[in-house]
């Protein structure tokens, strides 16, 4: 226990040691020599790179924050101005210095050159920092800028760095060093061994090996190698294209699904499902609006809030006006198109004819880094994973409760389901009520994507409608498929042809699609299929 | 004279074309005349801000009429008559662009202003014949007759139908409006095309320029009116009144339903192009927001208020609805979209037959109370 205590002491009294020295080397900065200047600085980034203290003075020297006192060179950061008064802060100590005019205060001047190796310092003590987010980013930057002054630090920090992430990186860059600079044999191996990794880094050393080296064996290993990496970005960028076209498919999915209700299993063409998708978006809003400090847990909340405002508008839709149309699905069309105008223009009289903001949750921005050439983002991922629940509680609805069944006998057989005791102006109502609800619960999702504003429905219904008949009318799955389909296709293809053109080729397909099966992918079977 | 018996012969048993086409003309000629003839300073004077309102509506009224024969008479909702209109309005609007010559802000004798803002060098090939008043005529019917033929070929051979053909219809117009709002296609991206200057050597700002224009779409109006009136009277008309109440029925006779309904649909694609044309001249602009589904289906409702399946309640729906929303949109902006929407709702469900339904029921029970 002695000798530890003893070591213990020692070492505290050599770190403060170091503190001091750190002190007293940093002096040899207040030079008015540029080149100077230089030197000391990668003098002590090398000694001191494990410092706090030499971190934060490099940073408010990089800010232009660094002044040293006349009379005593005390190096001293700059807290406040008071016209021509400065409040400094002691660098080492922390102490606050009382005001003083700025005329007994000297800048430590720096220039561009001094500017970027203090960055490449700092991003050397990030690479040696205790915060894994810290070392990772430094790591990256390292690969991004690499030189061959960095192959020390690299090795150092591969010894003791234990993340496999970094040290994937690392490696890499390593690596790429090794190709660049080793002896031939190094080379070959090298090279070899960077058909392990992806970055555009790597991708561009081989590159330059292939075009520069003198060596044969060299470039055909070269050469293999690129072959592999290229692969590998092809498959990610393949995989991003294909996650890409899976959120937009179940956005269009989202969007679909009510409609899939109202118009496949009730025959139902209703026109203002967008505007039960924007009624939910404007919940979100309102939400928002009305729990500021909720913002975290605001979509959430806007979930069931929307299904029921969303819901309850359906329903008065379809006691109102739709009750009297069925079996005419021209007519509700025209009903329910005019009913879309006087729900657009409520909206403009109570939120304003503007489009309105609706924030983001911290736990759906960004996104997850899977590689260096793929990211997926959160608000993707999530929409993703929350359409597949809709669809599957749907689905469950539909086939599973009493409820369902009694939908499906009204919407095959209206006279027999009610000679049967089912009383079908209430299966009407509830079965647009749901079909409504999951328009408002798209609404939410939808709010997290794009403005919000009175326009937003029509932005969606004829997408919501060809998903509908391209899928086959009252079939869930085939609504289900039909909207992953557009979506990858969309995506695919946008690429070669631009956004606004895949959207037309897309319309153009659905069209001929329609010519060739007018029922869709899975027409329905049966004696009722014919009307 | 013969001439002139034959026409009648068309509006016989029509009261109601008679009476409408009738009051069009008186409305037309004491328009006209008020606006040339009587000084400004007249309380008679009409000013021609008033003839190019009317002139639009006219139009309108030609592209409802079309649309009612599809859908009064074939049963067939088209979604997408917007399309037809604005194929015909662009076409006129090219000619329009072409005899602005140097006179554009660039002053660039051999391109339209938007292409040298856009750095063309080069006319695009489908512009070329435009300059020609001949050309521009035939490819306003032509081009929409194509569209038409095509769409409806494939449609109607693979019995598309109902709710579907209108969904697709749909999307056909909201394609195009895609495609013509990117400013590569050429014509102009989303600020469409404008700054017209004159048409056939006339001055498009002149008052006599827009009489004019305004005779001509009445003209156009009322021949329109007299060959979907001589189509319905023929035989040919008593076949795809058939076809819109029972059409497998007429299929089983041994008609070919196909090439009925694709003849129609082209017929009124062609009005539909020609009253995009007498459109453009008149409001001085076209942008492919006419190709949006909003205004087709804004389209269907002129002529389910006026009443679907007779040809002058068409034109009653185009004019009195366009005149509603001319008047409210400036008095009372707000009302007018809620009344809007509230009239789509009640015209379906307690006027089924339009304004023109309501009249004639109101008139069997004056009859009857006799």
């Amino acid at each position: 226990m002695k000798i530890l205590k003893i070591i213990l002491l020692n070492l505290l009294i050599l770190s403060s040691l170091i503190a001091s020295d750190l002190q007293s080397d940093s002096q040899e900065l207040l030079t008015n020599s540029y080149s100077k200047k230089e030197t000391v600085i990668l003098d002590l980034t090398k000694k001191y790179k494990s410092e706090k203290k030499f971190e934060y003075l490099l940073q408010k020297l990089l800010a232009g924050d660094l002044y040293y006192t006349k009379n005593d060179n005390r190096i001293v950061f700059l807290k406040e101005k008071k016209e021509s008064n400065y409040l400094t802060v002691d660098i080492f100590s922390g102490e606050k210095l009382s005001e003083a005019s700025k005329y007994d205060f000297k800048k430590v001047k720096i220039n561009n050159k001094l500017r970027n190796i203090i960055k490449a310092s700092l991003a050397k003590i990030n690479l040696f920092s205790t915060d894994e987010d810290k070392r990772l980013n430094s790591a990256k930057n390292l690969l991004k800028n690499l030189k061959l002054d960095d192959k020390e630090i690299i090795i150092e920090a591969l010894q003791s760095e234990k993340s496999s992430n970094i040290r994937d990186i690392l490696d890499e860059a390593n690596t790429i060093l090794i190709a660049q600079y080793g002896t031939t044999e190094e080379k070959y191996k090298a090279v070899d061994k960077l058909g392990g990794f992806i970055s555009s880094k790597t991708l561009a050393t081989l590159k330059d090996v292939l075009n520069n080296s003198e060596d044969e064996k060299l470039k055909t290993i070269a050469e293999s190698s690129l072959d592999i990496v290229e692969i590998k970005k092809s498959i990610y960028s393949f995989i991003e294209t294909a996650f890409f076209g899976l959120s937009m498919g179940s956005v269009l999915l989202l969007a679909a699904i009510g409609l899939a209700i109202t118009f496949g299993v009730m025959k139902v063409i209703n026109m203002a499902h967008g505007e039960l998708i924007m009624i939910g978006a404007y919940t979100t809003y309102t939400i928002q609006q009305l729990f500021p400090n909720l913002i975290e847990y605001s979509v959430i909340i806007a979930v069931p809030c929307a299904f029921i405002v969303s819901g309850i508008v359906g329903i008065l839709i379809e006691r109102l006006v739709i009750r009297h149309l069925y079996g005419r699905p021209l007519e509700t069309l025209l009903a329910t198109f005019g009913v879309s105008l006087i729900l657009q223009q409520l909206v403009r009289t109570i939120y304003s004819p503007l489009n309105q903001e609706v924030k983001t949750p911290s736990w759906m921005s960004g996104a997850w880094e899977v590689n260096s050439s793929l990211f997926l983002t959160y608000n993707r991922l999530y929409i993703v994973i929350f359409s597949v629940m809709v669809f599957l509680a749907i689905l469950y609805v539909m086939k599973k409760t009493s409820l369902g069944l009694k939908v499906r006998a009204v919407s095959q057989n209206r006279p027999i389901a009610r000679a049967m005791g089912i009383k079908s102006s209430f299966i009407d109502a509830a079965t647009f009520g749901i079909g409504s609800g999951i328009a408002g619960v798209a609404g939410v999702a939808l709010s997290q994507l794009t403005n919000v504003g009175p326009n937003l429905g029509q932005a969606y219904i004829v997408d919501s409608f060809m998903v509908v008949v391209f899928g086959g009318v009252g079939n869930l799955w085939g609504t289900l498929i039909a909207a992953l389909t557009l979506g990858e296709i969309n995506k695919f293809i946008e690429p070669i042809s631009g956004a606004v053109l895949a959207k037309v080729i897309i319309l153009v397909f659905i069209i001929l699609f329609i010519q060739k099966r007018p029922r869709g992918l899975f027409p329905q079977k049966g004696r009722d299929a014919q009307d | 004279m013969k001439n002139k018996s034959f026409i009648l012969k068309i509006l016989e048993n029509d009261k109601g074309g008679k009476i409408v086409l009738s009051t069009l003309a008186v409305v037309v000629f004491v328009v006209s005349f008020c606006n040339l003839f009587v000084p400004s300073s007249s309380a008679f004077y009409i000013s021609t801000f008033t003839v190019t309102i009317l002139g639009k509506y006219l139009a309108f009224a030609l592209l409802a009429l079309a649309l009612d024969l599809v859908w009064g008479y074939l049963g067939v909702l088209s979604l997408g008559h917007g399309a037809f209109f604005a194929l015909g309005g662009y076409g006129l609007a090219m000619y329009l662009m072409r005899q602005i010559g140097d006179r554009g802000v660039y002053g660039n004798p051999d391109l339209p202003d938007f292409m040298v803002f856009m750095n063309l060098k080069e006319l695009p090939w489908f512009w070329y014949g435009f300059d020609n008043p001949l050309f521009t005529f035939i490819m306003i019917m032509l081009v929409p007759a194509i569209l038409a033929f095509v769409f409806g070929w494939f449609a109607f051979k693979s019995r598309v139908t109902g709710v579907y053909l209108s969904i697709i219809t749909q999307a056909m117009t909201y394609a195009l409006m895609l495609a013509f709002f990117r400013n590569d296609m050429g014509f102009g991206g989303n600020n469409g095309l404008t700054d017209f200057k004159d048409i056939l050597g006339f001055d498009l700002q002149a008052d006599s320029t827009r009489v004019g224009l305004l005779i001509i779409t009445f003209l156009a109006l009322t021949l329109g009116y007299l060959i979907c009136r001589f189509i319905i009277n023929s035989r040919l008309g008593r076949v795809i009144i058939s076809i819109r109440d029972e059409e497998s029925r007429v299929r089983f006779i041994g008609y070919k339903v196909e090439q009925y309904k694709v003849f129609i649909f082209v017929v009124s694609a062609i009005l539909a192009g020609i009253a995009g044309a007498l459109y453009v001249p008149q409001v001085g602009i076209i942008n492919p927001g006419v190709f949006s589904p909003l205004f087709s289906i804004e389209l269907v409702i002129w002529v389910a208020i006026g009443g679907r399946g007779t040809l002058y309640g068409a034109i009653i729906g185009a004019i009195v609805v366009n005149f509603a929303s001319t008047y409210f949109t400036s008095a009372l902006p707000e009302v007018w979209l809620y009344a809007l929407g509230g009239l789509f709702v009640l015209v379906t469900l307690y006027l089924p037959k339009g304004v023109v339904g309501l009249i004639s029921q109101i008139d069997s029970k004056l009859r009857k109370a006799k």
